[in-house]
C-alpha cells in the first residue's frame, strides 16, 4: 500500500486570511476605491505642494497679459500652460491653489458636522426614548430647511469669509451623520458585548466611547467621505453665487463665476475649474461608495 | 390610520412652528437689522428712524408673534426692495418655480425609472454598468457648471435654445435638464434595488409559473411594488428641487422664487427672505406629511410603528 504523499497544511491554509488581509484584498480589488483613492491622493498632493508646483504667484496680476489662452490654442505658450484670467493671473497656479480651498472647506465642514451629527446620533441611538424623540425631531426640522437658501441668507447677513462658510455649512450638514449614527448605534447597542460591559459596571460614557464608537466607525467614515463631496459642491455653489469664498482667493466656484462673463470667447476660464471640480467630486464619491461596498458588502445596491 | 395621521400632523405642526421661529430669528443674526437696512453710510438718526419705522425697537417675542400672526393670514409684510406685499411678490413668481420643479421631476422620473428597470433586469450587464456610471457621474456634476456648459453649447455654439429668461417653454428646457438630472441617479438606484428585490420574491415566481406574459409580470406585478419607495423619495426630492432651484434660476435668469430669493438676499430684503425660507420649508413639511400618509396607506405595516 503506497503511502500517499500528504503535505501538511500550513497554518495560513487552515485559518485563512486574517480579517485585515481580507479587507485589504477587498480594498485593493475594488475598482472604485482604487480610482477614487488615486485621484484624491493626487489632489491632496497638489494641495500640499501647491507652492512648489505652481509656476507663478496665483495672486500677482498683470493687466498687460490678460486672457492669454491655454497651451492647446495656437496662441498659447508654455509660460502660462493654462492661460491667464481676466486680471492676467496665471490660471494653472490659481487652479492648483484652488484645490487647497476645496479640500480645506470639504474636510473642515465634514469634521464640524461629523462631531455634531455623531453626538446627536450616538445619544439618540444609545439612550433611546425621549432623547431619541428630540433628536429625530431636530433632524426633521433640519431636513425641512432648504440648505442653499439658508446658507446664502446667513452668509449674506454675517458677511462671508472662509470661517463663516465653514461654520455655516458645518452647522447645516450634520443631518446624514445623525441619521446614520443613530441607526448604527441602535444596532450595536443590542449586541452582547455592550450588555456585558454594562453588567461589568461600565459608565455610559465609557460604553459609548470604547464599546460603541469603534464599532460604528465604518459607516461614520463612509458618511464623512460623502459629506466632504457635498461640502465641496456647496462651497463651489455659494462662491459661484458670490456669497461664499471672496476674491482674490482662487476658489474653483468663484473662478467659474468670474469666468462666466467671458464664457463666449474664452470658455476655458470656466471649463478648466469645472472639470477639476467634477473630477474631485467624482473621486470622493467613488471612494465613499466603494468604501461602503467594501466595509458593508451586504448593503450595496 | 387615524391615530397615525394625527401623530404625523402634530409632528408636522411642531416642525412648522420651529421653522417659523428659526426663519424669524435669522434676521437678528446680522446684529442690528435696522443698521443693515440703512446701509453703511447711514447716520445714527437715520438708523433710529428705521428702527422705529419697522418696529425693531419692540421686544423680539412681540415682533415674532405679530409676524407669525400675520403670516398665518397670508400677510408677510412689505418687501423693502420691491415695495410691494411679499405675498403678492411670491405668488407672482411661484408658477415659474413650480413649472420648473414639476418638469424637472417628470424628466427625472421618465429617465430614472426605465433606466432602473433595465439595470435590474440585466444586473451586472453592460447596460447596468453604463446606468451606474451615469448615476455616479451625475452626482459629481456641479449643477451651475453643467448649466453654463449647456448655455455655451446650446445657447451659443449651436444656438437652438434661448440662454436665459423665462418667456416661453423653450426657456425651460435647459433648466429642466439641469435640475432634473440631479435627482435621476437616486431615483434610478432606488428603482433598481426595488426591482431586484421584488423580482426575487415568491409571488413573481408564482406569476411566472402561472404562465403570465413576462410583460404583465414585469409591469403589473413587479414594477408596481418596486416603485412604492420611489414615490416617497420623489416627493421629498421635489421639495429639495423647489429649494435647490435657486442656483439654476440664477444661472438661467428664470424669474421664479429661487431668483427672487437670490435678489432679496443680495439686497438685505428681510421680509422676503424670511417668507421664502418659511414657504420653502413648509412645502417640504407638507410634502413629507403627504408622502408619509401615502406610504402608510400603501403599506399598512408602517401605521403600527
Amino acid at each position: 500500500m503506497a503511502v500517499t504523499s500528504t503535505t501538511i497544511p500550513t497554518m495560513d491554509a487552515i485559518v485563512g486570511p486574517s480579517p485585515g488581509q481580507r479587507l485589504r484584498k477587498r480594498v485593493f480589488g475594488h475598482r472604485g476605491v482604487m480610482i477614487g483613492g488615486i485621484i484624491l491622493l493626487v489632489m491632496v498632493l497638489m494641495a500640499v505642494f501647491a507652492p512648489l508646483l505652481a509656476p507663478h504667484d496665483p495672486y500677482s496680476q498683470n493687466l498687460a497679459n490678460r486672457l492669454v489662452p491655454p497651451i492647446w490654442h495656437e496662441t498659447g505658450s508654455w509660460t502660462h500652460p493654462l492661460g491667464t484670467d481676466q486680471l492676467g493671473r496665471d490660471y494653472l497656479s490659481r487652479v492648483i491653489y484652488g484645490v487647497r480651498i476645496s479640500l480645506f472647506i470639504g474636510i473642515s465642514v465634514a469634521f464640524v458636522s461629523a462631531i455634531l451629527g455623531s453626538a446627536m446620533g450616538l445619544a439618540a441611538g444609545y439612550f433611546g426614548g425621549r432623547v431619541d424623540l428630540v433628536v429625530t425631531f431636530l433632524i426633521t426640522c433640519r431636513l425641512s430647511m432648504p440648505v442653499i437658501l439658508v446658507a446664502l441668507a446667513v452668509v449674506a447677513l454675517i458677511g462671508s469669509s472662509l470661517t463663516v462658510v465653514v461654520s455655516v455649512l458645518g452647522l447645516l450638514l450634520w443631518d446624514r451623520f445623525a441619521v446614520v449614527m443613530r441607526s448604527a448605534t441602535m444596532q450595536v447597542r443590542a449586541l452582547d458585548y455592550v450588555a456585558s460591559a454594562r453588567a461589568a459596571g461600565c459608565s455610559n460614557a465609557r460604553i459609548v466611547f470604547s464599546e460603541i464608537l469603534p464599532n460604528v466607525m465604518n459607516p461614520l467614515i463612509v458618511v464623512a467621505t460623502l459629506e466632504i463631496a457635498n461640502a465641496v459642491l456647496l462651497e463651489a455653489a455659494l462662491s459661484f453665487l458670490g456669497l461664499g469664498v471672496q476674491p482674490p482667493l482662487p476658489s474653483w466656484g468663484l473662478m467659474i463665476s468670474e469666468g462666466k462673463d467671458y464664457l463666449l470667447f474664452d470658455p476655458w476660464l470656466i471649463t478648466i475649474p469645472g472639470v477639476l471640480l467634477f473630477v474631485l467630486l467624482l473621486a470622493i464619491n467613488l471612494l465613499g461608495d466603494g468604501m461602503r461596498d467594501v466595509t458593508a458588502p451586504e448593503n450595496r445596491n | 390610520m387615524l391615530v397615525y395621521t394625527g401623530k404625523r400632523l402634530v409632528l408636522a405642526l411642531l416642525v412648522a412652528f420651529t421653522i417659523s421661529v428659526l426663519s424669524f430669528s435669522l434676521l437678528f443674526l446680522a446684529g442690528d437689522p435696522a443698521a443693515a437696512i440703512a446701509g453703511e453710510t447711514a447716520t445714527d438718526q437715520e438708523i433710529e428712524r428705521i428702527r422705529t419705522m419697522f418696529g425693531f425697537d419692540r421686544p423680539i417675542w412681540l415682533q415674532y408673534l405679530e409676524w407669525v400672526g400675520r403670516a398665518i393670514q397670508g400677510d408677510f409684510g412689505r418687501s423693502y426692495y420691491f415695495g410691494m406685499p411679499v405675498t403678492e411678490l411670491i405668488l407672482s413668481r411661484i408658477p415659474v418655480t413650480l413649472t420648473l420643479a414639476g418638469s424637472a421631476m417628470a424628466f427625472a422620473l421618465i429617465l430614472g425609472i426605465p433606466m432602473g428597470v433595465i439595470a435590474a433586469l440585466y444586473p451586472n450587464s453592460i447596460i447596468d454598468r453604463v446606468a451606474l456610471t451615469i448615476a455616479v457621474c451625475g452626482q459629481a456634476l456641479p449643477s451651475f457648471w453643467f448649466a453654463l456648459m449647456l448655455i455655451v453649447l446650446f445657447g451659443f455654439m449651436i444656438p437652438i435654445l434661448p440662454p436665459s429668461g423665462s418667456e416661453s417653454w423653450q426657456h425651460f428646457i435647459m433648466p429642466t435638464v439641469v435640475l432634473g438630472y440631479y435627482a435621476t441617479p437616486s431615483l434610478m438606484r432606488l428603482t433598481r434595488t426595488g426591482m431586484l428585490e421584488v423580482l426575487s420574491a415568491d409571488y413573481i415566481r408564482t406569476a411566472r409559473a402561472k404562465g403570465l406574459f413576462p410583460r404583465t409580470v414585469l409591469f403589473k406585478h413587479a414594477l408596481r411594488n418596486a416603485v412604492i419607495p420611489v414615490v416617497s423619495v420623489a416627493a421629498v426630492e421635489f421639495g429639495f428641487m423647489l429649494g435647490g432651484s435657486i442656483v439654476i434660476e440664477t444661472v438661467f435668469a428664470l424669474h421664479g422664487t429661487g431668483y427672487l430669493a437670490w435678489e432679496s438676499i443680495r439686497r438685505a430684503d428681510f421680509p422676503t427672505v424670511q417668507a421664502l425660507i418659511l414657504v420653502f420649508s413648509l412645502f417640504y413639511v407638507v410634502l413629507t406629511f403627504v408622502s408619509d400618509l401615502l406610504n402608510a396607506w400603501l403599506d399598512p405595516r408602517i401605521r403600527v410603528a
